[in-house]
């Protein structure tokens, strides 16, 4: 078994807002092995990015993490001050935003932008960094990278902006790679060109890679492991086949029943997930999908219920599956 | 580029045709006349007076009179400083008035946009609301009683400064801060919000994402976007403090160009009148043309059309 690139415990964050603390993160835990690649996948407000972010230190003004521990790459990145955590960011890990168009400084050229992380972290003279530069730009499916570098980003599509944040993210060959909604943002042609570039990006490089989405058809093609968030918890975490064939939670299996299918009549209506998402402000002192759940039960409003393991890599976090698991025998 | 300047100047010139056009005539509207006040002289003086600047003839041959001389550089003699020409007292006037609007506005930059950044780094602290409460009262202090005070304070109580005249570095100093008080209190104000909105852009957090220290993401990331506003304000304000600040300059007592803009219109001096407006029409429009040209440099999506 390979060293634990990632072991994330209990992990508990807040924001400090004026209205209250908004409970972000109630405890998540998970881990990810070198080159695992993970979806976590939620509604928004969910908490995946914050996950993510934190792992970086980026996490945003009010928020602070308030417990737990996270390990990365052996740093242990919960007690790390900002100096260090420069040292990490675009170097070890790295990160691909929504939005490419927002996400480039405008009044840059593209291969300034490059230039200034793989100088920031390597020691290369300008022409190497311009030449490696000028390398990542072909690693990611650019064309003519020499006239590219030279211009500003208002001048590249979207789709070619968010190949150049790519570049800039792998640049200094990162052992982790998050990917928050990566494809959001583009035109569905485009969304299945930079997942395809992902994939063969991670084969050749064999970094980690954390890709967060509300797209499951994104985790389905990309992803070995998914979790699946709700209100600041992991909910449910398994293999790609585990939680698409077999959903446990029944937050997960509202998200999976909601995908509109190529067998469906026209005249059929999609099946939505009914009720609202949860206020983090107050969050329910039980289940926090409770409140929307089909199945709910007496139990699920007053107590959060504990892990059940369905196999060796899978995990849900429902008083059902602990009432089927203590009746069917199963480990609880 | 040089297409869009040579066009821009053209632009330029054709809006100085129309301020003048509207400057001549509306002058000419408001009753009096350069020679009307002066009791002591005859009727008959007057007549000849008026006969000898012209101002007997209508008003529409005037007009033509003035733009054709205008056109050959013959601005015309003042109506009230007997024997000087307007450029005459334009060119003597103006680079002192320059200087002063000058040294203010780099003192206005150089204040200005350290304490933008600092206020906007300390956002809701201490220091922020310092120079928030600051700027406000640069800006609400009309220049007439920042002037008197530091008059007062730097002149007459400690006796530090110099009081009138520009004759040494030293004596800048005081009409120079009464003159930058207002440009610095605006550029904080204008540099803080701008940089807190550029500070929240996504490329902000791509630029931390990368690993840069937050000196890095200021200085070569946030405040070359954020310093755009700054420009824009910049340019037309040094344009109008160039030509001078009325009050500034009578409390100082400095020859400058602002006292001859208030003095020509309450004298009608016309010729001085339409010199004075054609020279601020013409500085404002080229530091249009000149704040466009800085936004394309510093900003490369502006297309200069």
């Amino acid at each position: 078994m390979s060293e634990k690139l990632l072991e994330i415990v209990d992990e508990r964050l807040s924001f400090f807002t004026p209205a209250g603390e908004v409970k972000a993160l109630n405890g998540v835990s998970f881990s990810m092995e070198e080159g695992e690649v993970l979806g976590i996948v939620g509604e928004s407000g969910s908490g995946k990015s914050v996950t993510a972010y934190s792992i970086m230190g980026l996490t945003a003004y009010p928020g602070r993490l308030i417990g737990g521990t996270i390990r990365f790459n052996g740093h242990q990145v919960d007690q790390m001050s900002e100096k260090e955590f420069r040292k990490m960011r675009g170097n070890e890990v790295s990160i691909i935003f929504q939005d490419p168009m927002t996400s480039l400084n405008p009044v840059y050229t593209i291969g300034n932008q490059i230039e200034e992380v793989i100088r920031l972290h390597t020691d290369k003279s300008k022409t190497e960094a311009r030449a490696r530069a000028k390398e990542l730009l072909e690693l990611v499916g650019i064309n003519e990278p020499e006239k590219r570098l030279r211009q500003y980003p208002h001048e590249l599509s979207g789709g070619m902006r968010q190949r150049v944040m790519i570049a800039i993210a792998l640049a200094c060959e990162p052992k982790l790679l998050i990917a928050d909604e990566p494809t959001t943002a583009l035109d569905v042609t485009i969304q299945a060109q930079i997942l395809e570039l992902m994939q063969e990006l991670r084969q050749k490089m064999g970094m980690s890679i954390i890709m967060i989405t509300h797209d499951l058809g994104v985790v389905a093609s990309m992803c070995e492991r998914i979790a699946v968030m709700y209100a600041g918890h992991i909910v449910e975490y398994g293999t790609t086949d585990e939680i698409f064939y077999h959903p446990s939670h029944e937050y997960t299996k509202g998200l999976i029943g909601s995908i509109p299918k190529l067998t469906t009549e026209e005249s059929e209506r999609l099946v939505p997930i009914e009720g609202q998402p949860v206020d983090l402000l107050n969050p329910p002192a039980g289940c926090p999908f409770a409140p929307r759940c089909r199945s709910c039960m007496k139990i699920c409003l007053k107590k959060m219920p504990p892990k059940t393991r369905l196999s060796d890599t899978h995990y849900s976090y429902c008083w059902l599956r602990q009432k089927e698991a203590a009746e069917g025998g199963h480990e609880a | 580029m040089g297409k869009y300047i040579v066009k821009r100047i053209a632009m330029g010139i054709l809006s100085v045709f129309i301020v003048a056009t509207l400057t001549f005539f509306l002058m000419n509207l408001v009753p009096g006349g350069p020679f009307v006040a002066e009791k002591s002289i005859s009727k008959a003086a007057q007549e000849a007076l008026e006969a000898k600047f012209g101002l007997d003839k209508p008003l529409l041959q005037r007009y033509t009179t003035y733009m054709t001389d205008f056109l050959h550089g013959d601005m015309g003699f003042s109506l009230r400083q007997r024997g000087r020409t307007v450029s005459d007292i334009i060119f003597s006037k103006f680079p002192v008035s320059a200087r002063l609007a000058g040294i203010a506005v780099v003192v206005a930059l150089c204040v200005g946009i350290p304490l933008g950044c600092i206020s906007a780094y300390n956002r809701g602290k201490l220091a922020d609301n310092f120079i928030i409460v600051l700027g406000t009262c640069g800006i609400a202090i009309p220049s007439f009683i920042s002037s008197v005070l530091l008059l007062y304070t730097f002149g007459s109580w400690l006796k530090i400064l110099p009081t009138m005249g520009l004759n040494d570095a030293v004596s800048y100093i005081m009409p120079v801060t009464a003159l930058a008080i207002y440009p610095t209190a605006y550029i904080t104000r204008l540099m803080r919000s701008s940089l807190l909105d550029v500070m929240g852009q996504d490329y902000i957090r791509t630029a931390k994402a990368k690993g840069l220290s937050s000196f890095m993401i200021l200085f070569k990331h946030a405040l070359r976007n954020a310093l755009l506003p700054v420009i824009a304000y910049v340019g037309p304000m040094l344009a109008s403090l160039m030509t001078g600040s009325f009050v500034v300059e009578k409390i100082f007592t400095i020859p400058g160009l602002g006292r001859e803009f208030v003095s020509s219109i309450t004298n009608r001096d016309y010729t001085m009148i339409m010199g004075t407006t054609i020279i601020l029409a013409a500085l404002v429009i080229a530091a249009n043309v000149i704040v466009d040209i800085l936004y394309k440099i510093i900003d490369p999506r502006i297309k200069l059309k």
